[in-house]
């Protein structure tokens, strides 16, 4: 995956280049067909659970990212706590590579704790 | 055609009208945004906010409808009066202009409602003091979530800096109502139902100068013009978005979804 262009909407301090020139770079940036960069959102529904991806957004900058993910995927009380990640930051398997990853774990069923017997000694455990 | 309400104009309902008119109007505004807003995360943003002042209205609303003791409830307030009888500022009125008019307008009066409910926390009204728990939380985030785009417009290109900068020319103009004291302010001080909004501007100052001087932006001098529509007063735009709050309610009374 190649990495995303930085957002056309101005972050703060990124500072007016050349006071006269300032309306050029939204201009330059749309004709490059830029985009906000994607981040992956994970929202953790309640204390002591896992964080659990449930979608994606787009959005200029970190603070805003995670303004964002507040704002759309929490509004029915689904978090009490909220990550968000840079999509081209996460490193992700080849599909093309699915067949040899995991289809060697298909007949391994004593890798499951379920397989083995347990000596009626260490019952309930 | 539903005729209008009388309004009790006694002191404690008006002003707690002029806050949950001030939520209800703002309300209003900002849901002219709904399917407008540059993106769609911040459609939702700005719906989520408008939805949040819509609450704390009819909190508000209700409230007053039960001190002034007509039994006129929350919907009755917010579509049957006359426009003399919203005592909204006349800042949260005005048309939304631009997204960097709206985003301005949304920090200023976030930053004025947090600054209120931080205070209507301790009224002696028990059920005020009750909306505004509720309340502070809902509009802290407000006030970060707009606060942090005038930042971004203001501190980012020439084009978002110069609308920030016209938005702030217009939008400042109507900061000295806010904070005019007046008897129905007094009053409510005097019987610990609120504070003086008076009293708030030092740190509303203090507070919008921090973001503005983040945002790059020089404050603007205080306006010697003075709008009244805390006083029910209102500016030409007020008509015309009761008008358009008003009409379902007026054609067809007591319509409900």
């Amino acid at each position: 995956m190649s990495s995303v262009e930085e957002g056309t909407l101005p972050s703060p301090g990124e500072g007016r280049a050349g006071a006269g020139s300032g309306t050029e770079a939204p201009k330059a940036a749309a004709a490059a067909g830029r985009e906000w960069p994607l981040w992956e959102v994970f929202v953790r529904s309640k204390a002591g659970l896992d964080h659990k991806h449930c979608g994606s957004l787009h959005a200029p900058d970190p603070k805003m990212a995670l303004q964002m993910a507040r704002d759309v995927y929490t509004r029915r009380q689904e978090g009490v706590s909220v990550w968000v990640v840079r999509s081209d930051q996460i490193v992700a398997s080849d599909p093309g590579d699915k067949d040899m990853y995991f289809d060697p774990a298909e007949d391994k069923v004593y890798r499951h704790p379920t397989f083995y017997e347990l000596p009626k000694s260490v019952d309930h455990m | 055609m539903q005729a209008s309400i009388e309004l009790d104009r006694r002191a404690d309902v008006q002003y707690l009208l002029r806050i949950g008119d001030t939520c209800l109007i703002l309300a209003q505004r900002l849901g002219e945004w709904c399917g407008h807003a540059p993106i769609l995360e911040e459609d939702i943003a700005m719906t989520n906010m408008a939805l949040d002042l819509v609450g704390q209205a009819r909190a508000l609303l209700t409230r007053a409808g039960q001190l002034e003791g007509r039994a006129h409830d929350e919907d009755q307030l917010a579509f049957l009066r006359d426009e003399r009888d919203y005592f909204n500022a006349t800042l949260v009125e005005l048309p939304r202009g631009d997204f960097a008019f709206s985003v301005l307008r949304n920090a200023m009066a976030a930053t004025l409602l947090k600054l209120l409910w931080e205070k209507l926390e301790a009224s002696s009204d028990a059920e005020v003091a009750a909306i505004a728990a509720k309340a502070i939380k809902e509009a802290r985030y407000h006030q970060q979530h707009a606060a942090d785009w005038v930042v971004r417009l203001g501190d980012g290109t020439g084009e978002s800096h110069a609308r920030m900068e016209a938005a702030l020319a217009q939008l400042w103009r109507y900061v000295p109502e806010l904070f005019a004291a007046d008897a129905v302010d007094e009053a409510a001080r005097a019987s610990g139902l609120g504070p003086a909004w008076s009293e708030l501007r030092e740190a509303w100052f203090a507070e919008m100068a921090s973001v503005l001087d983040e945002a790059t932006l020089a404050m603007p001098a205080e306006s010697a013009f003075m709008s009244t529509g805390k006083r029910g007063v209102h500016s030409e735009h007020m008509g015309y978005i009761l008008a358009e709050m008003q009409y379902l309610q007026r054609t067809y009374p007591g319509g409900v979804w």
